[in-house]
């Protein structure tokens, strides 16, 4: 009974498109960040923070960036992992050749070179559509494994061509503890998280969206297929690009080119169809059931008294994420966050049931 | 009965000469005819005539192997439908062009896209000049709903609505983009009386209301009769009459193309 | 020139292998469609499948059961991926083998084992020295890589009679052409894709037994199979001629430019440059060497 939008209206077009219309919502989305944001640093291990919340949240982004692209402009990509590695390259050379930029410019940056990247790739989308533009990002993505692990001016000739992040600070103060990380990537995670929903409920979101539903009739409004696609390639790489350097100087601090190969694009894939295609929340939802399966192959076996082997957990994983995601194309192609709104729908009407 | 108290004007497009083929097949053959401002011009034909291939032509789709289109006096012979759309020419689709996964309000406010001018950072801030852009078209696709009736529907998606409802939304859409021309192509195809009886009476107002010039293809006899000023009918590709619907209704190679009278 | 023969000679024969996987990507998508990327992990499935049944059984038997696996498996993937997804747009169908394609990399492995097997079915294997009228010191191949490409030839030949003149075959094209307009004069589409998803188990199977003997079954088969995709777009995803042509290109291209070209680029090349090449093509015929032009109308 407590989820009701009865007496709330809305007197401005403004209010009728924010992002969460209804109040309930608002205070949900406030316990959300309070939780995050103060609860979780202040209570939880630092096991949790570095092996759960971190990469959850750096998941969560580049996730968000492949919906732009796949879930909102139509644009199916397998090539996500190897953005990722644009921006975690970008951001070491940066980093370590021009030692003086802050830690902030340098993830824009490698959030732009990954734009660039992307935008090069995306080219070929002008002329092709559907699986041959999935194969196209495949030749994206082996060609970038291919290029920071054999170019070596990219892993400034290191001999194992394996790299680290040096040490980081903002503003003077150092990075160097699982909080403080987790801090940066939560809030960068927020702001940019609101970016995209800005986007993808304005002029820009509304172009991607009619190019995915019917390319042609775009065309006809007005809508330059050229500029829609390959500004969803660019948004969508900067997102991956900015994740990437995140996921490698924040999560791993020392990386090979084999942590961003293709199992990373599949993977990111998979949240984006579980979560749910065209969702911003789904990419949330999507990265969290994607993170706990491993951990519940691990943790459940375990207390039960029958621990699994490591090899069968993985092909365990394969199983279910495969089957999640023939399971999600079949029942509910919108995923988790379409449940979720059919949830609250019913909350909203409870207990009565129309 | 013609819509009262609008002024024809001058010719605001004009269509010289147009050939198209496809392979071998030719779909128009030295079509000419021209448009005026404010009016309601029919096109009409038979099966296979050329109609759709005709408005294909106009906005920018198909390009033409010969002939020009001068619209608002400015004459070309091949342009992108972003072009045309551009300069102010908007359509509908025979089978709905909507974009399924979007909501009504939605897709009718991609009709206003090339209106707006915030870029892509302003966007993604969704602050000051790009909210205050985003208020204002919203306000006049408002305006939109309310003429078309469809303030009900305004969140659902269109992909579920019925048919006749769709077709309201897709003139909504090209309605937004305030064009100077408008191209229907069978705005009343498979819709019961009642529904076309509406959609009669919205393509009258936006003519009268608005001054939007619009060129329409329909097959009910009836309703062309009724509510455009001139008529062109084509026939395999040609042209074979041109004038108000009394001179048309009464043209003998008309009545031949229509009653199959062997060539 | 003796060497760049041999070189040639060696991509060519890589490009058979590579033209067995995309024969089995082209006769799914020919008859329903999909675009299968599950064909990679289906290789590797029958692989695993014949590698271990010869543990126990005759090697003969051990392929008709494998075989009678993938029938089996074909009726799975019709009754629970492609009748729930009937009319569903292709790309949405295209991630959906992926799902597939993960699921039986997982059970595959589950159920058979993820060991490196060595697979033995008495093909030969030694190295043989060819055309040696035509050039000084002839052409070293190795017999295995010519037994495998008669055995590409036997199955494209089996296979166009199959298509061409056999009723099931008309029927298949009916399919392809239009669903619901085969539909209407009465072919059962469940039974062809059925038919269909068998037939490209089989041709896995032997493109499974092919790589197995060369490579060892092992989980990587499973990659090796996405050097497929650019030879699909090469070839047009319609056409088997094509995926032959295609991979026979792909094949000598990756060969002949990771030698020549590859040190330049600090080698490794052969990883990507299919991939670019097929793009490259892509940007200037879409619809392949053999595909068909579509034209899109509104």
């Amino acid at each position: 009974m407590l989820y009701r939008e009865a007496g709330q209206f809305k007197t401005t077009y403004g209010d009728d498109q924010a992002v969460f219309p209804i109040r309930q919502d608002r205070w949900g989305m406030a316990i959300i960040l309070a939780i995050a944001y103060v609860a979780l640093p202040w209570l939880a291990t630092d096991y949790f923070i570095t092996s759960i919340m971190i990469p959850f949240l750096i998941y969560a982004l580049a996730a968000i960036g492949l919906n732009l692209l796949t879930g909102y402009c139509g644009q199916v990509s397998l090539g996500t992992g190897g953005f990722m590695a644009v921006g975690a390259y970008a951001a070491y050379n940066l980093a370590i050749r021009v030692p003086e930029l802050n830690l902030i410019v340098i993830f824009i940056l490698a959030g732009g070179a990954a734009a660039m990247v992307g935008v090069v790739f995306g080219v070929p989308s002008l002329r092709i559509k559907g699986f041959y533009l999935a194969v196209a990002t495949l030749a994206a993505q082996f060609f970038l494994d291919w290029a920071f692990a054999r170019i070596k001016w990219f892993t400034n000739y290191t001999p194992s061509g394996s790299v680290a992040a040096p040490p980081l600070d903002i503003f003077g103060f150092a990075i160097n503890t699982p909080d403080r990380r987790y801090f940066l990537i939560l809030a960068i995670v927020t702001v940019m998280a609101l970016a995209a929903k800005n986007l993808v409920r304005g002029r820009v979101g509304r172009s991607w969206m009619a190019i995915r539903d019917m390319d042609i009739a775009a065309e006809i409004i007005g809508i330059r297929p050229l500029r829609a696609k390959l500004s969803a390639f660019a948004v969508s790489s900067f997102f991956a690009g900015v994740a990437g350097a995140l996921w490698a100087f924040l999560h791993l601090g020392a990386w090979e080119p084999l942590a961003f190969d293709i199992n990373r694009s599949f993977l990111l894939l998979f949240m984006v169809i579980i979560g749910g295609l065209g969702s911003i929340l789904g990419c949330f939802l999507g990265a969290a059931f994607i993170l706990m399966v491993p951990l519940a192959l691990n943790q459940i076996p375990t207390a039960l008294g029958m621990p699994l082997s490591t090899a069968m957990i993985s092909h365990l994983e394969f199983m279910i994420f495969g089957a999640m995601i023939v399971f999600f194309l079949i029942a509910e192609p919108h995923g988790l966050a379409r449940l979720w709104a059919l949830a609250k729908e019913k909350l909203r009407l409870w207990p009565f049931p129309h | 009965m013609t819509a009262s108290g609008r002024k024809i004007g001058g010719t605001l497009l004009k269509v010289d000469n147009i050939s198209l083929s496809f392979g071998g097949v030719r779909a128009l053959n030295d079509v000419s005819f021209d448009i005026k401002a404010h009016e309601i011009r029919a096109i009409i034909g038979p099966n296979g005539a050329g109609k759709s291939s005709m408005l294909n032509v106009i906005n920018g789709f198909y390009h033409p192997q010969q002939g020009t289109i001068t619209f608002k006096d400015i004459a070309r012979t091949d342009i992108g439908p972003y072009d045309a759309a551009s300069r102010g020419i908007a359509r509908t689709f025979q089978n709905i062009a909507l974009f399924r996964g979007m909501s009504t309000l939605d897709n009718i406010m991609t009709g206003r896209l090339l209106k707006m001018k915030r870029n892509l950072f302003w966007q993604a801030l969704y602050f000051g000049p790009a909210r205050r852009e985003e208020m204002e078209h919203r306000a006049v696709v408002e305006r939109i709903i309310d003429f078309l009736e469809i303030q009900s529907i305004r969140k659902v998606p269109v992909g579920r609505l019925p048919y006749g409802l769709q077709k309201r939304v897709e003139l909504g859409r090209a309605l937004a983009m305030e064009p100077d021309l408008l191209l229907l192509d069978e705005p009343m195809a498979g819709m019961n009386v009642e529904e076309k009886e509406d959609m009669c009476r919205f393509i009258l107002d936006v003519n009268d209301e608005f001054g939007t010039t619009i060129a329409l293809i329909e097959h009910d006899m009836g309703v062309v009769m009724d509510i455009s000023d001139r008529v062109v009918v084509l026939d395999y590709g040609r042209k074979i009459a041109d004038g108000t619907p009394d001179e048309v209704r009464g043209n003998q190679a008309v009545i031949d193309a229509y009653l199959g009278v062997s060539h | 020139m003796g060497f760049f023969f041999e070189v040639l000679f060696g991509g060519f024969l890589a490009g058979v292998l590579y033209a067995l996987v995309a024969l089995g990507f082209v006769l799914i998508f020919k008859a329903s469609g999909v675009f299968n990327f599950a064909q990679g992990a289906m290789v590797l499935f029958a692989a695993l499948s014949l590698v271990r049944l010869m543990e126990w059984m005759p090697i003969p038997i051990a392929m008709l059961a494998s075989v009678a696996i993938m029938i089996v498996f074909a009726l799975v993937v019709e009754r629970l991926v492609l009748r729930p997804l009937v009319n569903q747009e292709g790309i949405i169908l295209f991630m959906a083998t992926i799902g597939v394609s993960y699921f039986i990399d997982g059970f595959g492995q589950t159920v058979w084992g993820s060991d490196v097997y060595k697979l033995d079915v008495g093909l030969p294997n030694e190295p043989v020295i060819i055309l040696e009228s035509l050039f000084e010191g002839g052409i070293l191949v190795n017999q295995f890589d010519l037994v495998a490409a008669v055995i590409a030839g036997l199955l494209v030949t089996v296979l166009a009679i199959f298509f061409q003149k056999t009723r099931i075959g008309r029927a298949l094209r009916a399919v392809a052409d239009d669903h619901q307009a085969a539909q209407s004069v009465g072919i059962p589409l469940r039974d062809i894709w059925v038919i269909v998803w068998s037939t490209s188990g089989i041709v896995a199977l032997v493109a499974g037994i092919v790589w197995g003997s060369a490579l060892g079954v092992q989980f990587s088969i499973s990659l090796v199979a996405l050097k497929a995709l650019p030879v699909l777009i090469l070839g047009g995803f319609t056409s088997v001629p094509g995926a032959i042509v295609g991979g026979l290109i792909i094949g000598a291209g990756e060969k002949l430019a990771e030698v020549y070209i590859g040190p330049t680029f600090g080698g490794g090349i052969e990883n990507w440059f299919a991939y670019m090449l097929a793009l490259l093509f892509l940007l200037v015929r879409p619809q392949g060497l053999f595909g068909e032009r579509i034209i899109e109308r509104v």
